[in-house]
C-alpha cells in the first residue's frame, strides 16, 4: 500500500491524498510523529482520517502511513483490571512512558507481552472444534475465568494443546482445519466497528439486580437489556452508572468514561480496589475493564471509545459471562461524530448532528442481548447495556435523547428538581419506564415474592394519586382533603422518603437486595393498609403520623441485609401501635 | 532566517487567509506586520493545500492585502516561565503590561496543555476552609476542584471570588499558595477591584495576572484561560504551590470563540455557539486538578455571567457538564438583600464527599447538609405554596418549615464580606436552626449525630 501525503489538516481531521488501496476504517499513521488515526471517508485516492492525537504541529506534504488493518481491539487474558483510552492504550503504560500528561505518538500494545498466564486445556488433542468452543481456560483474576475460545471462521480438530505458561502471543493449541494449521493464540483481534457473532438472541426474562431500590423494584433492567438515563448537569447520570458497576449482579462490568471527567475515573480507580462485591466478597475491581477519554483527551478518540468498549464487553459475553456495559456519556460519544461530521462539511441534520446519528445509536444498543452463544455448548451470555444522556438544559427533546429512547426499553428519568431537594436517585417515579417489567415477572414471582407486584402496583398507584392530590393541595390547601386522601399523601411522602431515597454515599443504604426491598416496601404498604382501617374506625391522619414506628420504618433503609428479621419484625409492630390508638377498635 | 509572505488573500472578521505557504503547521504561532511596522500575533486554524487560514488575537484591523507581512514562527503559542512571574501583570497572551522587564524564561510551555492522564490524577479531598457557611456547610469546595460562580450582570460574583481569594485555608496547614487570575473582557475597575484587595492583603507578591480588559482585543480572550492555566501548572506542578485560579468572565471567552466560528461559517450549535464548545471549555476546565506524587494543586474558580439569567444558556449549561459542581448566585436572593446571594438548592460540589467528614472536618457533617438541604428544600416548597394561598392554608409542620427557610437565608446564607466564618461556627449554626424541629423530622441524620449535637442544641435553644 502507498504512503499518502497530507493536503489539509482542520483539528481533528487530516485529509491525505495518494491514499490508493487503503479501505474505510482502516488505521493510518500520520505524518513521522506517527499519530494513530482512522480513515472515516474515501474519495478515490483521497481519505478522509479522524486522528486520535493533537493534531498540532502537523502540517500540509507530511506523509500518512496505511496499515491495512481496520481499527482493532486485542482480546485476551490481562484486560480485567485495567485502564485504557478511546483507542485501548493502557493509562497505567502511557503514564510509565510518558509522565503525568498524555504526549503523543506513544504505541502501546493493549495487552502486555511479557506476562506469562498459566493456560489449562479444556479439549484434547484429535477433538473436533468449531468456533466458540472453550480451548482452556486462564484464571485471570480470582472473579474471572478467562475462556480462550476457538475464534470465529476456524474450524477443525485440534492437532496439539498443552497446559503450561504462556505469553499472549505464545501458540497454545494448533487446529487442522483440513486447508492447512491455524495457530491459535491466547491474543485475537476484532474490528471494533463489528458485532462479534453469536448463534440467536434470547428474550430477557432474567432481572439484572442493581442493588437500587427505585431501579430493582420499580424500573427493571434485564440481563442483556439496554436502558438509558437522560438527565440535566449535576442530577446524577454519574453516580447511578457508578451504582451500577458496584453493585449490579453481572459478572464482568465495562466501564467507558466517554468524554467526561478525569476525576470521576479516578474515583473508580481508588473505589473498585477496595468495594468487595456483596456475592462474592472479592474486590469489585477483579471483574472490572474501564476505558476512560475524558473530556479534554482527543475527540476522535472518544468517538472511538464507546465501539473499544462495547467490543470487549461481547467478547466476554461469548465466554458465557452476564456482562454490563455503561458508557457515560453518549451524548459526548455523539458531540464528537458531530464535530468530525462537521469538518467532513456533511450535510446537518438536527441540532447540526449527522444524518446517521440514529442509525448509529441504534446500531450501538443493538449490540445488547441475551444470547446463545458459539460454539457446541450452546453457552447463554448477557450484555446489558445502560448509556447516560446529557442533553443540553436537560431538554428531553434533544435529538441525541430522541434517538436513544427510540431503541432502548428502560428510561430513567433523571430531573433537576429532585436534585436540587436532594432527592437521590433523582429518577422521576411518574414518568420513568421499563418495558422488561412483563419479562422478568416470571422470574420475580418464583425467586422473591409472589406478593411482589400487589405491593409494588400499590406503591406506584399511591404515588401517582399523591401526585393529583397536590394539585388539588395547590389550589385549595390540605384542608379540603378527605382523611383517606389525607392518608395517601402521608403515605406516599413515605415511599418516596424512606423508600425511593437512597442515599450512595452512605455504606449500608447504598446496596439493598432485592428481598430487603421486597419487605422494605411491603412494612410501608402494610401501614397503609392499617392505617385506612384505623381511619375507617375513627382515627385521624395526625395520630397517625405521630406513632413511634414511623420512625422505625424511616431507618429500615440502614439497617444491614444481615439483620433482615429487624426489619420484618416491624410489620407486627405497625399493628400493634395502630390498634392501640384510641378511638380505634379492633 | 523565515520566510516572509505577502500573499494575504482574504480578511473577514478576525480571520486571515494567506496563500502559496509552504510548510505550515496547523496550531502554528505566526506574526503580522502591518504596514507602519506594527506587529499582530495570529495563529493557524486550517492548512489546505497552500492556504493558511488565521485567526489575529489583536484583530484584522488596519491590516491590508498588498503590504502586510506573515511570518510562520515554527512553533505553537507559548508562555515564558520562572519564579519571577509571581507579583507580575501579563496581557493575555502572556506579555508583560506592568512595565517591568521580560520574563528570563526557565521554561517555555505551549499554552494548549497536555491532558492530565487520568492514571496519574489524585483526587482531591482536602477540604478548603473559604469561611463562608453557603459553600463551606453545604458545597464544600476541595484542592484540585473546579468550582464555577454562575452569576449574573450586576450581581457580586467578583466580591464572593475575592472573599475566597482571602480566606481560603487548608485547616492545620501553612503551605506554599499562589493565585492566578485570569480577566477576560471584564473592566479595568472590575480588575482594579481585585488588585486593590490582594495589595490590601499583602497577597499582591504571590498573584500573577492576565489581563484582557472590555476594550482589549477580543479574540486575544482565546489565549488568556490558556496562558493563566499555564502558569498555573508551573506553579503547582514543577513549584509545587497550591494555586487558585480565578477566571473572569467565562462568558466573553466563549463570546470570542463563537466569532470566529461564525466568521469560518461553520454550522453553528445552540444559540450560535460551536458544537465543540463542549470540549473546548473542557481543554480549559479539565487542567484542574491534583496529581499523583505532586504536591501542588489547581483550584479552579471559573467565574460567569449567565446571559439572561438563564442557567440552560450554553455556557452555563456546558459548563456545568464539566466543572464539579457549581455556586449559582440568584437575583431575586439579592433583592431580598440576602447576601452573598448564594441560590444553594441548584448549587452543588460533587466533590464534597471525600473532602468531608471525621478528621477533615467533621463525622456529622455529611448527615447535617443533607438534612438541611431537605429541610430548606420543603420549607421553599410551603413558601411557594402559602404565596398562592396564604399561610394559613399550610399545616403546622409546613408552617414550620417555612419558618425554618426564612431563618436559614437570614442567618445561614447571610454573613458578611469580612466574616470569616469556622467550619465548627457553620456546622454549629445548622444545627441550631435544625433544631426547631422535633428530631423524628430529621430522617437523614444518623442517630448517633442525634444523640450528639441534637439534644445539645435542642436545651441550647431553650
Ligand atoms: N444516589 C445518590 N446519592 C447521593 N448523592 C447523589 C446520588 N446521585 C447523585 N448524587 C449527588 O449529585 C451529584 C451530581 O451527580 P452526578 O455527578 O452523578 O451528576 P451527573 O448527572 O453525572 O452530572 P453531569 O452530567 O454534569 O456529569 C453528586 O456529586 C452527588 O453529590
Ligand atoms: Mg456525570
Amino acid at each position: 500500500m502507498k504512503e499518502g501525503r497530507i493536503i489539509r489538516v482542520s483539528g481533528p481531521l487530516v485529509v491525505a491524498e495518494g491514499m490508493k488501496g487503503s479501505r474505510m476504517y482502516d488505521v493510518v499513521y500520520v505524518s513521522d510523529k506517527k499519530l494513530m488515526g482512522e480513515i472515516i471517508e474515501l474519495k478515490g485516492e483521497i481519505a478522509s482520517i479522524q486522528v486520535y492525537e493533537e493534531t498540532g504541529g502537523i502540517g500540509v506534504g507530511e506523509p500518512v502511513y496505511p496499515t491495512g488493518a481496520p481499527l482493532s481491539v486485542e482480546l485476551g487474558p490481562g484486560l480485567i483490571e485495567s485502564i485504557y483510552d478511546g483507542v485501548q492504550r493502557p493509562l497505567d503504560k502511557i503514564r510509565e512512558m510518558a509522565g503525568d500528561f498524555i504526549t503523543r505518538g506513544i504505541h502501546i500494545p493493549g495487552l502486555d507481552r511479557e506476562k506469562k498466564w498459566k493456560f489449562s486445556p479444556k479439549v484434547k488433542e484429535g477433538e473436533a472444534v468449531e468456533p466458540g468452543d472453550i480451548l482452556g481456560v486462564v484464571q485471570e483474576t480470582v472473579l474471572v475465568e478467562h475462556r480462550i475460545l476457538v475464534p470465529p471462521g476456524i474450524k477443525g480438530k485440534v492437532v496439539d494443546i498443552s497446559e503450561g505458561e504462556y505469553t499472549v502471543e505464545d501458540v497454545v493449541c494448533r487446529i487442522d482445519t483440513g486447508a492447512g494449521v491455524e495457530e491459535i493464540k491466547m491474543l485475537q483481534k476484532w474490528p471494533v466497528r463489528i458485532p462479534r457473532p453469536y448463534v440467536k438472541k434470547l428474550a430477557p426474562e432474567i432481572p439484572m439486580f442493581t442493588g437500587q431500590r427505585i431501579i430493582d423494584t420499580f424500573f427493571p433492567v434485564s440481563k442483556g437489556g439496554t436502558a438509558c438515563i437522560p438527565g440535566p448537569f449535576g442530577s446524577g447520570k454519574t453516580v447511578t452508572q457508578h451504582q451500577l458497576a458496584k453493585w449490579s449482579d453481572a459478572e464482568i462490568i465495562v466501564y467507558i468514561g466517554c468524554g467526561e471527567r478525569g476525576n470521576e475515573m479516578t474515583d473508580v480507580l481508588i473505589e473498585f480496589p477496595e468495594l468487595v462485591d456483596p456475592k462474592s466478597g472479592e474486590p469489585l475491581m477483579k471483574r472490572t475493564v474501564l476505558i476512560a477519554n475524558t473530556s479534554n483527551m482527543p475527540v476522535a478518540a472518544r468517538e472511538a471509545s464507546v465501539y473499544t468498549g462495547i467490543t470487549i464487553a461481547e467478547y466476554f459475553r461469548d465466554m458465557g459471562y452476564s456482562v454490563a456495559l455503561m458508557a457515560d456519556s453518549t451524548s459526548r460519544w455523539a458531540e464528537a461524530m458531530r464535530e468530525i461530521s462537521g469538518r467532513l462539511e456533511e450535510m446537518p441534520g438536527e441540532e447540526g448532528y449527522p444524518a446517521y446519528l440514529g442509525s448509529r445509536v441504534a446500531s450501538f444498543y443493538e449490540r445488547a442481548g441475551r444470547v446463545v452463544c458459539l460454539g457446541k455448548e450452546q453457552r447463554e451470555g448477557s450484555l446489558s447495556v445502560i448509556g447516560a444522556v446529557s442533553p443540553p438544559g436537560g431538554d428531553l427533546s434533544d435529538p441525541v435523547v430522541q434517538a436513544t429512547l427510540r431503541v432502548v426499553k428502560v428510561f430513567w428519568s433523571l430531573e433537576a428538581r429532585l436534585a436540587y431537594a436532594r432527592h437521590f436517585p433523582a429518577i422521576n417515579w411518574l414518568t420513568s419506564y421499563s418495558l422488561y417489567t412483563d419479562n422478568v415477572k416470571d422470574y420475580m414471582l418464583t425467586n422473591v415474592a409472589e406478593d411482589f407486584y400487589d405491593i409494588q402496583g400499590q406503591a406506584m398507584k399511591l404515588l401517582e394519586q399523591e401526585a393529583e392530590l397536590e394539585e388539588i393541595v395547590r389550589l385549595v390547601g390540605l384542608e379540603a382533603l378527605s382523611m383517606k386522601d389525607q392518608l395517601v399523601l402521608l403515605v406516599a411522602r413515605m415511599i418516596r422518603e424512606d423508600f425511593l431515597h437512597q442515599n450512595a454515599f452512605h455504606e449500608v443504604d447504598t446496596y439493598t437486595s432485592i428481598k430487603k426491598q421486597y419487605i422494605m416496601l411491603k412494612n410501608i404498604i402494610h401501614f397503609y393498609e392499617e392505617s385506612l382501617h384505623a381511619i375507617e374506625k375513627g382515627a385521624g391522619v395526625s395520630e397517625l403520623s405521630g406513632l413511634p414506628v414511623l420512625e422505625r420504618i424511616a431507618r429500615m433503609k440502614f439497617v444491614p441485609e444481615d439483620r433482615m428479621d429487624e426489619i420484618e419484625s416491624i410489620r407486627d409492630e405497625i399493628t400493634k401501635e395502630i390498634s392501640s390508638l384510641q378511638g380505634v377498635n379492633v | 532566517m523565515k520566510v516572509e509572505y505577502r500573499t494575504v488573500n482574504d480578511i473577514a472578521g478576525p480571520l486571515m487567509l494567506v496563500e502559496e505557504v509552504e510548510a505550515v503547521k496547523y496550531g502554528e504561532l505566526v506574526e503580522i506586520i502591518l504596514p507602519d511596522g506594527s506587529k499582530r500575533n495570529g495563529q493557524v486554524l486550517e492548512v489546505h493545500h497552500d492556504r493558511a487560514l488565521i485567526q489575529v488575537f489583536e484583530g484584522t484591523q488596519g491590516i491590508d492585502i498588498p503590504e502586510t507581512k506573515v511570518v510562520f514562527r515554527g512553533k505553537g503559542i507559548e508562555l515564558s516561565l520562572s519564579p519571577d512571574i509571581l507579583g507580575r501583570v501579563f496581557n493575555g497572551l502572556g506579555e508583560p503590561i506592568d512595565g517591568g522587564p521580560e520574563i528570563i524564561p526557565v521554561v517555555k510551555r505551549d499554552i494548549n496543555g497536555a491532558p492530565i492522564n487520568p492514571y496519574a490524577r489524585e483526587y482531591p479531598n482536602e477540604f478548603i476552609q473559604t469561611g463562608i457557611s453557603a459553600i463551606d456547610g453545604l458545597n464544600p469546595l476541595v484542592r484540585g476542584q473546579k468550582l464555577p460562580f454562575f452569576s449574573g450582570s450586576g450581581l457580586p460574583h467578583n466580591r464572593l471570588a475575592a472573599q475566597v481569594a482571602r480566606q481560603a485555608k487548608v485547616l492545620g496547614k501553612e503551605e506554599k499558595f499562589a493565585v492566578v487570575f485570569g480577566a477576560m473582557g471584564i473592566t479595568f475597575e472590575e480588575a482594579n477591584f481585585f488588585m486593590e484587595d490582594f495589595r490590601r492583603t499583602g497577597a499582591l507578591e504571590r498573584v500573577v495576572m492576565f489581563l484582557n480588559l472590555a476594550n482589549d482585543p477580543a479574540i486575544e480572550r482565546i489565549a488568556t484561560p490558556r496562558t493563566a492555566l499555564t502558569a498555573a501548572e508551573y506553579l503547582a506542578f514543577d513549584l509545587e504551590m497550591h494555586v487558585l485560579v480565578i477566571l473572569t468572565d467565562m462568558t466573553n471567552y466563549c463570546e470570542a470563540l463563537r466569532e470566529i466560528s461564525a466568521a469560518r461559517k461553520e454550522v453553528p450549535g445552540r444559540r450560535g455557539y460551536p458544537g465543540y464548545l463542549y470540549t473546548d471549555l473542557a481543554t480549559i476546565y479539565e487542567r484542574a486538578g491534583r496529581i499523583k506524587g505532586k504536591k501542588g494543586s489547581i483550584t479552579l474558580i471559573p467565574v460567569l455571567t449567565m446571559p439572561e439569567d438563564d442557567k440552560t444558556h450554553p455556557i452555563p449549561d456546558l459548563t456545568g457538564y464539566i466543572t464539579e459542581g457549581q455556586i449559582i448566585f440568584s437575583r431575586s436572593l439579592h433583592r431580598k438583600k440576602v447576601s452573598p446571594p448564594i441560590d444553594v438548592l441548584p448549587s452543588l460540589s460533587r466533590l464534597k464527599d471525600k473532602g468531608i467528614g471525621k478528621g477533615k472536618t467533621r463525622e456529622d457533617h455529611a448527615d447535617l447538609y443533607n438534612q438541611l438541604y431537605a429541610a430548606y428544600a420543603r420549607g421553599k416548597e410551603a413558601e411557594e405554596l402559602s404565596v398562592i394561598l396564604g399561610e394559613a392554608a399550610l399545616s403546622d409542620m409546613d408552617k414550620l418549615y417555612l419558618e425554618f427557610s426564612r431563618k436559614f437565608e437570614e442567618r445561614y446564607i447571610t454573613q458578611g464580606e469580612y466574616e470569616d466564618r469556622s467550619i465548627e461556627d457553620t456546622l454549629n449554626l445548622g444545627w441550631e436552626l435544625l433544631s426547631m424541629f422535633p428530631r423524628t423530622e430529621l430522617k437523614r441524620i444518623r442517630e448517633e449525630y442525634l444523640n450528639k449535637y441534637y439534644e445539645k442544641f435542642k436545651k441550647g435553644e431553650r
